[in-house]
């Protein structure tokens, strides 16, 4: 007992696992948040590894992490999507212009309906999805340079062999 | 004093309302029975913002767009059941309040029975090794005179009692 307790030290427990692990991503369908990008469609998900990436212009810890995305989209050569989470459009078109726009397409929820069918319950949160159209990593929260180090990239070098 | 005493009075009426509920009023369903059975289902689903309240005393906007979501499916014709199963399907086991009992929450459920029950034999275990060695201890200082010196100490006793002076004349 004193072996398992030991073990979850430093774990966060408030941190649910995706329960999409391993499965194909949700059936989704999100309008674009812009006029000159797409929206974001499971469809859309096929022919390679994808990200996508849940995030709000009012939440603090996505801009955090915004750099790291924009990093990620152009250093890992892959389609990173955005997920607009219970936001305006005005709002999240203006965090956009100040702070880089990488995304390949950008969903708005502005209901979360779509972030419900996802399991999502919190900004910012990033997928990770195979070839194979499952998702194979979810990260709450945000990204940090050691998990994109020790985690993402790894990964994604994995799913492209 | 009768101001206090009207106040305390409003108090304690007003805490004999629900006064954790966070259900808004354009939330609530006009079916009373199904609105019923929303509040539920809500009081059994965990708010995964605030980890410790229900959907349905929870002021999160995680928790609001839940319940909405809870009365959705009721009125689309989702039984609890099903609703349950909708949610879980998405937030896994842990948006459920009280954890399923199967084969991944058996130590979960049992395991405080399991360990009252190791508890209990060793405390049995412990009492009846603690009742030998008084038994010995008693044994013990029973023949910790000798058959001729016990004699003794009953005659010294003796002696006392009827306050004889006993071979150094002492009384």
């Amino acid at each position: 007992m004193v072996g398992y307790f030991g073990s979850q030290l430093g774990e966060d427990p408030s941190l649910l696992p995706s329960t999409f692990i391993d499965k194909p991503f949700p059936e989704i369908a999100a309008s674009p948040l812009k006029q000159d990008k797409p929206g974001l469609a499971t469809s859309d998900l096929v022919g390679g590894v994808h990200v996508v990436n849940v995030w709000a212009s009012w939440c603090i810890p996505c801009r955090a992490e915004h750099p790291l995305i924009n990093r990620l989209a152009a250093d890992a050569n892959i389609p990173v999507h955005g997920l607009n989470y219970k936001d305006t459009r005005e709002a999240a078109i203006a965090w956009l212009d100040e702070l880089g726009d990488p995304y390949a397409r950008i969903g708005f929820d502005d209901t979360g309906r779509v972030g419900i069918d996802l399991g999502v319950y919190g900004v910012p949160e990033t997928y990770i999805i195979g070839p194979d159209g499952h998702i194979r990593f979810k990260r709450v929260g945000p990204i940090t340079p050691q998990i994109m180090q020790e985690d993402i990239m790894p990964l994604i070098k994995e799913l492209q062999q | 004093m009768k101001p206090v005493f009207f106040a305390l009075v409003g108090v304690f009426l007003f805490s004999m309302f629900d006064p954790s509920v966070a259900v808004q009023p354009d939330e609530k369903l006009e079916d009373p029975a199904m609105e019923a059975r929303a509040r539920e289902i809500s009081k059994d689903l965990r708010c995964l913002v605030c980890q410790n309240q229900s959907i349905d005393d929870s002021d999160a906007e995680l928790a609001r767009d839940l319940r909405l979501l809870v009365r959705e499916r009721l009125v689309e014709g989702d039984s609890n059941d099903q609703v349950f199963d909708f949610v879980v399907a998405r937030y896994g086991d842990y948006v459920l309040l009280k954890p399923p009992i199967k084969s991944s929450t058996y130590v979960l459920w049992f395991a405080p029975f399991v360990l009252l029950l190791i508890a209990g034999t060793a405390i049995i275990f412990w009492l009846r090794a603690k009742a030998r060695e008084h038994a010995t201890a008693l044994a013990t200082q029973a023949t910790g005179l000798s058959a001729e010196e016990e004699a003794q100490l009953s005659a010294l006793l003796k002696d006392e009692k009827n306050g004889s002076p006993d071979k150094a004349g002492n009384e």
